[in-house]
């Protein structure tokens, strides 16, 4: 019987910032498999990474005790550290050492003989697929290529034990599939045990276990199967609505006995609560159900939304309010140097649409916006936004555009009102009209309650509607959105893009960037992005179609991403 | 042949800390290009001695004596006499400051100076700087006094003051400021390779989270410890070796110390400075905050409060006393007595002491602090 790898009893660990103190882990107890890898699935802020340096002794346990192969991991922790791999989310590479440095150093490090080093080296390289770059400079890897390399550096010597903290967040599909292809020959090869967190709930599917963990405690844990299997039967594809399908969702979403209703290319994806019917109340003759397999995210969701409220969603307006192209760009081009951030982007984005930049890190994503909030002046080409020539009225289009960026931009030290107030000042609205905008804002995102509290304070999902209602004060045509989402659990991610349907539907044009492929779905259209260049333009459903090989005839957004990667190489 | 793995895990980390050294260039600059710059910036750029300073002399009513009194201040080499037939002219030149001072001989000047009475002189120093106009009032002082005593023996009437002081000046006998400001810099540029550098580059590792991945090694505080300050170690005193080449030979500041004595109090004091740097960074985790802490904690005050510029005797008693923690005081007494007197022991050893002190306190809490822990 082999030593079990990890072991966590009733584990509670607590921050203190300031006066407050932060519950991390409350309560955690689980147990690894030996030989298998484990998935810890949470959102941002669940306890994922907290754990995760437990186990490595990194911190020390308020109360519970962690042991990971037999020893105990805070007391002996040198003893656990020669043992195990540890990956850390933002694994500090030495960027202005090679590979072939990083490598060495880390097998200085690990004690691994000099006569061991040329056979490992060999393994590790033609594992990740970085034989050729071994002199490269590890600041000039991609953002794939470095978790590989990463991932190498804890493998010099072969652990028992490997965690891994959020491997794949950020890096694009193709590196993600060969990551999870590295775990899987860790496991099948070398029988690692292995911790794996990640906030992509697709991933748990290929964990032979799963730990859920939400809010610093456990949900449940088990094969993913366990997640899904009792939604069988339960879930739906919804199609046919005659008034699009961004409605359809809303008014399911509303419908008692829904537990979920996202948008999945043309169809509405439902979960329905156990017992209910779906088509006993269907009172529109051509919308179809059809069954489809339940997925771990459906169970995630299901299990969430138990015993939480409701979430009171806007109301959609009845008329739209655009018409036309909101923005029109040709050959807009952004250098850094040598270095082409975005080459000849040339998209047309229709009124009222929601419009997404699906891309890995340094796709281009994040300079293509500030190149069309008029903050980064293009290199190259042309772009109109609301109708107004960059290029000759920044200031004009940046009064009619509402912008929320990645990072939470608004002042955590005053409270929600204040910083309505001052964003509607700033973007001149005075007397009447601004209190109007605020209290509109207060009401609308459900923010009134907490108004008076300093919103550095505030829960995540909170900050987020707050700085999208800052961004709405002045009612823009165009809303641009750069990853709003990325950090919250799924529950709040659904509301978040309730408002964002709504506010399309009455007219806005909302831009999006997102490297979820789940959110992608929701999108009218996408533009895929690699390496600043558009891979493809079109709806979910057509660039899905678009990669379909013989081999795969219905893939998903991912393997469809993939496809075009590799067929642009 | 296996080698042991605590050797194996040093050599890896002086290996990784030497390459990333020989490829940023930003500390190779800080190393060797700024302790270049200041030397030449305060060896040939900055004196403390004032000469050829600009000075009116306003002579209301030209004479023969007029003429010898301004041939006094065109002889002297601290003045640059400009001449002015009127007092207005004069005040306007000190206005405008196109001089720094002025000198007023009266109409009847000539007269009252034959008549065997008075003969006053007004002078005028401008004060917006308070130092020079002190150095000033004393040139002036000087040059009117020996010229008086010229026109005496000319004359041959009795002076009225008999006693003459005789100054000899020691250690520095042409009170050139370079001579002190020089191996006084060899202290600011130790503090920027030990401190301001050590502290960046060690907040550095704890924003990339490279130490991070790191502490989950077998790898001992001892070795990371090790590991960063050997090689900084080297740099510090590569730079100091620098300076000293630069001290002696280009800007001929006298050596009268052995250079065992100076080689051991550099090391007292770089680790000292690296222990600084280490604690300030292990404090911070935070490259802005390390650099604005360093400078504010080891770089200013080892310009402002070691002596290098300002006389510790002549400052306020707390600032005196705040002085005694600053690393580079004990340093610069070190190096001053060194350069410009001598093995003086009495003044080396209590001092050393004082730095030896210093560095295994800072060292000793930085090694304390420093857990492999991210509490």
């Amino acid at each position: 019987m082999p030593v079990c790898p990890l072991r966590a009893l009733d584990v509670h660990k607590s921050f203190s910032a300031g006066a407050r103190s932060l519950c991390a882990l409350d309560g955690v107890s689980l147990e690894l498999r030996p030989g298998v890898v484990t998935g810890l699935i949470g959102p941002d802020g669940a306890g994922k990474t907290t754990f995760m340096r437990l186990a490595a002794g990194l911190l020390v346990p308020d109360a519970g005790r962690i042991q990971v192969l037999g020893l105990d991991a805070s007391a002996d922790s040198l003893a656990v550290q020669s043992r195990i791999g540890y990956m850390p989310q933002r694994f500090g590479l030495y960027e202005d050492l090679s590979v072939r440095e990083n490598l060495d150093l880390y097998a200085d490090l690990q004690g691994v003989s000099v006569a061991e080093r040329p056979a490992r080296h060999e393994r590790l390289m033609e594992m990740t697929g970085l034989g050729p770059f071994g002199t490269r400079l590890a600041g000039q890897l991609s953002g794939g290529m470095k978790q590989k390399l990463g991932l190498a550096c804890t493998l010099v010597n072969p652990p028992h034990l490997l965690l891994l903290d959020e491997p794949t967040v950020g890096v694009d599909p193709v590196s993600r599939r060969e990551l999870w292809a590295i775990v899987d020959r860790l496991v099948a090869e070398e029988g690692m045990s292995l911790l794996l967190s990640t906030a992509y709930l697709d991933e748990a599917q290929r964990c032979a276990d799963v730990v859920l963990i939400h809010q610093g405690r456990v949900i449940d844990q088990g094969p993913p199967a366990r997640f899904s299997a009792p939604l069988r039967g339960r879930t739906f594809h919804v199609t046919g609505a005659p008034d699009g399908r961004r409605r359809l969702q809303a008014r399911l979403a509303a419908r008692p006995g829904v537990l979920d209703a996202v948008l999945q290319g043309d169809a509405v994806r439902v979960v329905m609560a156990e017992g209910i019917q779906p088509a006993a109340d269907a009172s529109e003759e051509s919308v179809r159900w059809e069954p489809v397999e339940p997925r771990f995210a459906d169970g995630f969701v299901a299990l969430l939304s138990q015993g939480r409220d409701r979430i009171a969603l806007p109301e959609i307006a009845a008329v739209s309010r655009a018409s036309g192209d909101a923005i029109v760009t040709e050959g807009l081009t952004r250098r850094f140097g040598d270095f082409v951030a975005v080459d000849r982007l040339s998209v047309a984005v229709h009124a009222g649409e929601v419009f997404g930049l699906l891309g890995a890190n340094g796709a281009g994503k994040t300079t293509t916006f500030r190149m069309l909030c008029g903050l980064l002046p293009p290199s190259e080409g042309r772009a109109r936004v609301a109708g107004v020539d960059l290029r000759h009225a920044p200031a004009e289009a940046r009064a009619r555009i509402g912008y929320m960026s990645q990072r939470f931009s608004l002042y955590t030290n005053l409270s929600a009102t204040q910083n309505l107030d001052f964003f509607a000042r700033a973007y001149g609205l005075r007397g009447a009209r601004a209190r109007d905008r605020v209290a509109w804002a207060l009401d609308a995102f459900g923010l009134a309650q907490l108004a008076g509290a300093e919103s550095g304070s505030l829960p995540l999902g909170y900050k987020q509607r707050l700085a999208m209602a800052a961004a709405l004060m002045h009612e823009p045509d165009i809303l641009f959105l750069d990853e709003p989402t990325s950090g919250v659990d799924p529950l709040a991610r659904r509301e978040f893009w309730s408002r964002i349907n709504a506010l399309a539907e009455g007219g806005v044009t909302v831009l999006v960037t997102t490297h979820f492929m789940e959110e992608a779905e929701y999108c009218d259209r996408l533009a895929v992005m690699a390496a600043g260049e558009v891979l493809a333009l079109g709806t979910p459903a057509e660039i899905k179609a678009r990669a379909a090989t013989p081999e795969v005839p219905r893939p998903d957004l991912e393997q469809a991403f993939i496809t075009l990667i590799e067929a642009h190489a | 042949m296996r080698t042991r793995p605590r050797t194996l895990r040093l050599r890896g980390l002086l290996r990784k800390e030497s390459l990333q050294i020989l490829r940023d260039p930003s500390s190779l600059a800080i190393a060797f290009v700024l302790p270049v710059f200041l030397l030449l910036l305060f060896g040939y750029g900055v004196s403390l001695d004032s000469k050829h300073v600009p000075i009116g002399l306003v002579i209301e009513q030209p004479s023969a004596e007029a003429a010898s009194f301004v041939g006094a201040f065109r002889q002297s080499v601290y003045f640059v006499p400009r001449l002015y037939p009127s007092l207005q002219d004069g005040r306007a030149a000190l206005r405008n400051h196109d001089v720094n001072g002025i000198v007023v001989l009266d109409g009847d000047f000539a007269q009252r100076l034959k008549g065997d009475r008075d003969a006053p002189i007004q002078v005028v120093v401008s004060g917006t700087d308070a130092n020079s106009a002190r150095l000033l009032e004393g040139y002036v002082q000087g040059v009117w006094s020996s010229w008086l005593q010229r026109e005496a023996q000319a004359r041959r009437i009795p002076l009225p003051v008999a006693v003459e002081p005789v100054i000899r000046i020691w250690f520095n006998p042409e009170l050139a400021s370079r001579n002190y400001l020089v191996p006084g810099l060899l202290v600011v540029n130790m503090t920027l390779v030990g401190a301001l550098l050590t502290a960046l580059v060690f907040a550095r590792e704890w924003e990339r989270g490279t130490l991070e991945a790191l502490m989950v090694t077998p790898v001992t505080i001892e070795e990371i410890l090790i590991g960063k300050l050997l090689p900084y170690f080297v740099l510090g005193m590569g730079g100091m070796v620098l300076s000293v080449i630069m001290a002696l030979f280009l800007f001929e500041v006298p050596m009268r110390g052995s250079f065992w004595v100076l080689a051991v109090c550099s090391t007292l004091f770089l680790l000292a400075a690296l222990g600084m740097g280490l604690l300030i960074s292990i404090v911070t985790r935070n490259q802005f905050v390390a650099g604005m802490i360093a400078i504010l904690a080891t770089f200013l005050p080892a310009f402002l409060l070691s002596g290098f510029l300002f006389d510790i005797g002549s400052m306020p008693p707390l600032v005196q006393a705040i002085t005694h923690i600053v690393a580079a005081r004990y340093f610069v007494a070190i190096l001053q007595s060194l350069f410009l007197a001598g093995d003086i022991w009495t003044l080396i050893l209590p001092n050393a002491a004082a730095l030896a002190l210093m560095a295994a306190f800072f060292l000793g809490l930085s090694r304390r602090l420093l857990r492999k822990r991210l509490e």
